[in-house]
């Protein structure tokens, strides 16, 4: 396919993976953020073809995953109200709250439809004047412009029906909490692509300097991630620590300015609760006061909605990179896609999702 | 295991105390379903053979005998309609057991309010296509439901076909040794269904591959082609129909991604939504279990049919782990091709 299938040519990916064993002396340990990366190295099998030593672990990086566990027990009371129309992107409609997910709202009668942007969830407000229209707003920066846009869309068409349930998170805090954390083992970072797309790779340089640790810019296919990984390791041989960017062909320094602008029209930033984790300082965006008003938090009194996570979940280790997941001890056994402890396991970017669906045999042999 | 059903059993499902979409969508839940539901309830020997179909012998003569219900959304899509659906897909059903496709019942469930005219396209839709099939429809019902309690229009057709031959074609008959033959590209069904279905606007329109498979089966029989088992791979895909046979034949399947032909306009449709084509519904599509020394024969007899031009062998059976399935991805890592858990859902990003 053009522009697909020349990154993920075996003859280039076989002259990368060489290129790395040549360059590593010692054993590194590096952080894929991005879920949809977790899932390419794993699919693809990318970690087989890096030489013994060189360690990926899985970061922050699923939106899904991420969203905190008494959010999704917000949605579903919300879900669950007869006025409601209650909009989501695919993939959070399996994740578990305490007590269900939104699929099984759907099945009791509740009025819950996915839609492929937050764009068509306006369309339906417009469409529904005598429904309360609500949609789901989670996603790291990548998702923020295009949620900002329907909102300010609704303000502009004088949608009185339309509203977001907000759990907005930031990925540069959370790279600092795990640098910070003493549990911290991660030396070097493939930051997530789509992320930089948007914002840009100048909030990473602080963080390079400060904990003296190389950021890759680094995309989604296998080729993107094999080069990112060479980068990654080339700095950390030669002593150097600075912010790359290897995904030049969607990725500017300073990221899409028009997109930055609208974020900070139609958002704040907050601190946030991280499923798993806990609350991190101004790592997450609400709604701004311009735009209180379509914040379905306070239109549907859920604000005060409090839960506690499964204690036997570890997806905050394993979000943080301190755990693999088939180090769980529930991992395939007591937490399966059908039956999931955490979002790590359901979420199409999870790595315990990944783990599951293409790693299971080899798991269960280690 | 025998069925002991009293008012006092707990429900063998009591995980999902209602029935989800994804119950229906030819993953592990569906198969859970089958395994701890209507098995329990209906097990015999011929349903337990888990085949697309029942071969039942009458009295010297075998018949295959089959039933499907059609619930697309919506009803007329790239390539075809509820009602050549309605057709092949059971006209499928009866090829997969190695049966000519003879006779054909329609159930008609239609919502009030339905356009009359609505209902003239799909029937001269299934008159097309039985006349193409060489089926003919003999007998029907319909029902008419209360505004809001249908959606449209369901349809429910069962089959009758004529086994000429003695071969059996079953899971079970699957050994290691086997080679897996693939008929054509796989996912369009699905991605022409969901283009029309989201109001997804690609490239290039993707037309559904709707089609009775009755030639290029029968061509590979009647040529004494040693098959072991058919399989047409709708809900689900490909993926689910290799894992529902390596679990029935208790085999280890392994197949390879460079050899499977998928359209390049389908992939970059999967792409964007995040969705693997390999578990993407198709209609017009079936792997063929068969012995190994039949391969380049068998390759020549569906190449020579517009409907296996594209046919592919794709792998083989071992006996390694039972129940699973294996893909050597294009860097040559090879990864669990797994059921899924649920609908294929799009992503956040």
């Amino acid at each position: 396919m053009k522009f697909l299938d020349e990154y993920r040519d075996a003859a280039r990916a076989r002259q990368f993976a060489v290129a790395t064993a040549r360059t590593v002396t010692r054993p590194w340990t590096l952080m894929e953020v991005c879920g949809g990366q977790t899932h390419a190295i794993v699919k693809f099998g990318l970690d087989e073809l890096l030489p013994r030593g060189l360690e990926l672990v899985h970061g922050p990086g699923c939106p899904v995953c991420v969203t905190p566990v008494e959010l999704i027990d917000k949605a579903l009371e919300i879900a669950a109200r007869p006025e409601v129309i209650f909009c989501s992107f695919g993939d959070m409609l399996r994740v578990p709250g305490t007590q269900a997910d939104l699929l099984s709202v759907k099945a009791r009668g509740g009025d819950v439809r996915i839609v492929y942007s937050p764009l068509g969830a306006v369309k339906l407000a417009r469409e529904n004047p005598a429904r309360e229209v609500v949609f789901f707003a989670v996603g790291f920066e990548t998702t923020a412009p295009a949620n900002a846009m329907a909102v300010a869309q609704a303000r502009e068409f004088g949608l009185k029906n339309f509203s977001l349930l907000v759990s907005h998170v930031l990925v540069p805090p959370a790279m600092e909490a795990i640098l910070a954390s003493a549990a911290n083992r991660v030396q070097g970072f493939l930051a997530a692509g789509h992320v930089c797309a948007v914002m840009g790779f100048t909030e990473y340089e602080p963080i390079s300097r400060r904990y003296r640790v190389p950021i890759v810019v680094t995309g989604f296919e296998p080729l993107d991630i094999l080069q990112g990984v060479l980068m990654c390791v080339e700095q950390l041989e030669t002593g150097r620590a600075g912010v790359e960017n290897q995904y030049t062909r969607a990725v500017r320094r300073e990221g899409n300015t028009p997109a930055q602008q609208l974020i900070r029209e139609v958002f704040r930033v907050v601190p946030r609760k991280w499923r798993g984790v806990g609350e991190i300082p101004q790592s997450g965006l609400s709604l701004s006061a311009a735009y209180a008003g379509f914040d379905a938090e306070q239109r549907f009194g859920v604000a005060d909605v409090c839960a506690e996570e499964s204690s036997e979940c570890i997806s905050g280790l394993i979000l943080q990179g301190i755990r693999k997941p088939h180090e769980c001890p529930a991992f395939g056994t007591r937490c399966t896609p059908e039956h999931p402890l955490g979002a790590t396991m359901v979420s199409s970017e999870g790595a315990c999702a990944a783990y599951h669906r293409y790693r299971r045999v080899q798991a269960a042999q280690s | 295991m025998k069925p002991e059903f009293s008012t006092s059993c707990p429900l063998p499902l009591a995980d999902h105390p209602n029935v989800l979409l994804a119950h229906g969508g030819g993953g592990r839940l569906m198969n859970q379903l089958i395994e701890k539901l209507f098995l329990p309830a209906f097990g015999n020997p011929l349903l337990n053979q888990r085949h697309d179909g029942a071969v039942i012998d009458v009295r010297g003569q075998r018949l295959a005998f089959t039933t499907d219900s059609y619930v697309v959304r919506p009803l007329f899509f790239p390539g075809g309609d509820i009602g050549t659906l309605a057709v092949n897909g059971t006209v499928n059903d009866l090829v997969m057991c190695g049966a000519r496709p003879k006779w054909l019942s329609a159930g008609f469930i239609i919502e009030e309010g339905l356009p009359m005219e609505t209902l003239w396209r799909v029937v001269q839709s299934m008159r097309q296509a039985a006349a193409a099939a060489g089926v003919e429809l003999v007998t029907g019902d319909t029902k008419v439901v209360d505004k809001g309690k249908g959606d449209g229009l369901f349809i429910n057709t069962a089959g009758l076909g004529v086994v000429g031959h003695n071969v059996v074609i079953a899971p079970a008959r699957v050994v290691p040794g086997d080679v897996v033959l693939l008929s054509g590209d796989v996912g369009r069904h699905g991605m022409a269904i969901m283009s029309v279905r989201e109001g997804l606007q690609f490239e290039s329109t993707i037309e559904s591959d709707c089609a009775p498979l009755t030639a290029p089966v029968l061509a590979l029989l009647d040529a004494g082609v040693e098959i072991h088992c058919l399989r047409d791979l709708t809900r689900g895909g490909l993926a689910s129909a290799l894992n529902e046979i390596a679990v029935a034949a208790r085999v280890q399947v392994d197949i390879d991604e460079s050899a499977l032909p998928v359209r390049e306009e389908v992939r970059g449709a999967c792409e964007i939504l995040g969705l693997d084509p390999l578990y993407v519904a198709n209609e017009g599509r079936f792997v063929a279990f068969i012995s190994p020394r039949d391969l380049p024969r068998a390759l020549d007899l569906l190449h020579a049919h517009a409907l296996g031009a594209d046919a592919k062998f794709i792998g083989t059976v071992g006996a390694g782990t039972p129940g699973l399935v294996t893909l050597k991805n294009r860097l040559g890592v090879a990864r669990v091709l797994d059921l899924l858990s649920g609908e294929q859902l799009p992503r956040i990003c």
